[in-house]
């Protein structure tokens, strides 16, 4: 599904280059659910920002479900993210002048879905994250949980390849963070191919396999046993 | 463009913020405002003005004698000559443009002696010995009986039409005029009509004027072949200012005067300072666009100064939604309608303000009556839609920088998590 080679990336910072991203190999394949582990200033955050299409690669290859992605223009890159790529961030990422529903709605807008068809989608993935019976509530109305579950049922909303999500638990306590988890783990039961940033080990361990990267280059890489986030939840 | 959500979404944006939104688009509002107001100020002064010039056809020149100035032919300068008859004739023969020509013979005029008399009453006033088609260059609304027509002017006979003016200081109030007879110094004529002037241009004096054939008015005061001066309209497609140049020239060659002679023949160009009127309020037109721009200029500079930050806050939006797909040139036709959408309604509001402060002065002038030079004033459904576009044009100039930083937004930048 994903498949990187010699990936390069470096920022420049005045007269001086910050090599972030040295060189990584990877492959992902269908239905895989990946963590993707590092400190800060590891490249983890980096490499995501590539792969999700937000930011270019100085050199190397990067082929998404079999389409090379190189030199996007602006307006191709956001049609690709848009078919290709569901985010789920940190930070949630809601337009909280936007209704849970209309927020799911948003991608599938983006699709020129026509507007019926648009609500009868958001509120299948509201259903599906649990939250059908806030559709009409504005995130400001919501718990932290409830808002990055909103998030989650966005990213799939357009049925994209692969879910990109950047500390999805990084701003909630651990019991939310499980039952979002949990929600992930569905999701990817359900055969869809997941990325996940994390810094957090026992999150990590969640997944079915861990991407350790430190100062750019990738030192591990291993497929663990799962731990199912339902029991602690 | 038609696009509920989008529509619903501009509306969102801009009802986020209810009181910024107000006062960037009282900038917008005042300055169309005060364009309005310019133009509706100037457009009042002009219709003042060109009141004073009447109903009178303005492609009109007059043209009279004067004493020559050089001597030609054997004859000496400081001659004394007059137009004869036949020099309509030959104007019409010579300059087929000319769509009216009407010689004319004059008594009295200004501070003149007491020239009519009926019964024991007497006035002064302007007696003209005339054609009919005068009426057409100087018009005039015959309010009883008729005006001259070419029978009297072929048999000579002694009929006036006397000026509503005329017609109260020498009958009773409500004494009929037709059919009575006046005497124009020591000759009696029969009053045929009475008229009245529309435009204020002559003043009381317009209505103190007295029209008699021109023929009868020649022989009664012994003027025999004499034409005092001329009236004369140009084809609506041709300009009399062009034409005069030969229309004086041919009087000079009949009189025998010296062509270079600028003063053996007076004439007076309605037409020119009738354009030069007109060029002036060209000019105070352009003044109060001018103005009216410039003012409108800071209030559209606000607006893109609102969008700017508008842009700055709403830039971690501009971002997921450029992560979740959305296309660049979609988050600028955004900006663009939202600063479209915001000018076009401000301006609105201004048009209506202006408009209601323009009916609010015509009723206070329509109350209190005329003004000296100013009269109704008003703006043109031209002018309305030109100040549409206008806004329209800098709506879209206001939202043009603030759009362009809205699509330069890194989705990355916008989203990092602080």
């Amino acid at each position: 599904m994903i498949e990187i080679k010699d990936l390069h990336k470096s920022y420049k910072m005045g007269s001086n280059s910050l090599h972030v991203l040295k060189g990584i190999n990877f492959k992902v394949e269908e239905g895989e659910l990946v963590a993707i582990m590092g400190s800060s200033g590891s490249g983890k955050s980096t490499l995501l920002n590539i792969l999700g299409m937000l930011d270019g690669a100085d050199s190397g290859e990067y082929i998404l479900d079999g389409v090379p992605i190189k030199n996007l223009s602006e307006t191709k890159a956001a049609q690709y993210r848009n078919k290709f790529l569901g985010f789920i961030f940190q930070s949630f990422n809601l337009i909280n002048y936007k209704s849970a529903a209309e927020n799911v709605a948003l991608p599938l807008y983006y699709q020129k879905v026509p507007r019926k068809e648009r609500q009868e989608k958001a509120l299948k993935y509201l259903e599906r994250v649990g939250l059908k019976p806030w559709a009409e509530h504005l995130p400001s109305e919501m718990s932290g949980g409830q808002k990055q579950r909103v998030a989650i049922a966005r990213a799939m909303a357009a049925e994209p390849k692969v879910l990109l999500a950047d500390e999805p638990t990084g701003a909630l306590d651990s019991k939310t963070s499980y039952e979002v988890m949990d929600l992930i783990q569905k999701i990817n039961d359900d055969g869809n191919t997941i990325l996940v940033v994390t810094h957090e080990e026992d999150i990590a361990h969640m997944c079915k396999r861990i991407v350790h990267l430190k100062d750019g280059v990738i030192v591990e890489d291993k497929k663990i046993e799962q731990v199912r986030a339902e029991q602690y939840v | 463009m038609f696009n509920k959500d989008r529509w619903r979404e501009i509306i969102e944006v801009l009802t986020s913020n209810v009181w910024r939104t107000i006062f960037t688009a009282f900038g917008v509002c005042w300055g169309i405002f005060i364009l309005i107001l310019l133009l509706a100020a100037g457009k009042g002064l002009e219709n003042g003005i060109k009141q004073d010039f009447g109903d009178i056809a303005t492609n009109t020149m007059f043209m009279w004698t004067r004493a020559t100035t050089m001597g030609y032919e054997g004859l000496p300068q400081g001659r004394q000559f007059e137009f004869k008859i036949n020099d309509v004739q030959a104007l019409r023969d010579n300059v087929p443009s000319l769509r009216y020509i009407s010689p004319r013979n004059q008594l009295g005029g200004f501070g003149g002696n007491n020239n009519v008399v009926r019964g024991l009453r007497t006035g002064a006033y302007n007696v003209y010995g005339d054609y009919p088609e005068i009426i057409n260059q100087d018009p005039m609304t015959v309010t009883s009986g008729r005006f001259l027509n070419y029978n009297d002017i072929k048999e000579k006979r002694k009929v006036a039409i006397i000026g509503n003016g005329v017609k109260n200081d020498l009958y009773d109030k409500d004494e009929e005029a037709l059919g009575t007879y006046i005497k124009i110094q020591g000759v009696n004529f029969l009053v045929i009509g009475t008229y009245k002037k529309n435009n204020s241009g002559g003043g009381e004096e317009g209505q103190k004027e007295i029209f008699v054939p021109f023929t009868s008015f020649s022989q009664a005061f012994n003027r025999g072949e004499d034409v005092g001066w001329m009236a004369i309209t140009a084809n609506d497609g041709s300009s009399i200012s062009v034409l005069k140049e030969k229309i004086v020239s041919i009087m000079k060659e009949r009189h025998k005067v010296h062509p270079e002679d600028t003063r053996a023949v007076g004439y007076f160009d309605l037409y020119e300072q009738y354009n030069r009127v007109e060029s002036l309020f060209g000019a105070l037109k352009a003044v109060a666009y001018i103005v009216g721009i410039m003012v409108l200029l800071s209030g559209i500079i606000g607006v893109s100064n609102i969008m700017l930050i508008v842009v700055k806050e709403r830039t971690k939006e501009i971002g997921i939604r450029r992560a979740l797909g959305e296309q660049p040139w979609s988050i600028k036709k955004q900006i663009l309608m939202e600063s479209i959408f915001l000018t076009l309604i401000s301006g609105m509001v201004g048009i209506i303000f202006g408009a209601a402060i323009i009916f609010g002065i015509n009723s206070l002038l329509d109350s209190v009556g005329p003004v000296d030079m100013f009269m109704s004033p008003s703006v043109s459904i031209g002018v309305v839609t030109g100040a549409l576009t206008i806004l329209m044009v800098s709506g879209l100039l206001a939202g043009f920088i603030p759009a362009q930083s809205a699509i330069k937004v890194r989705p990355i930048e916008a989203l990092r998590t602080e």
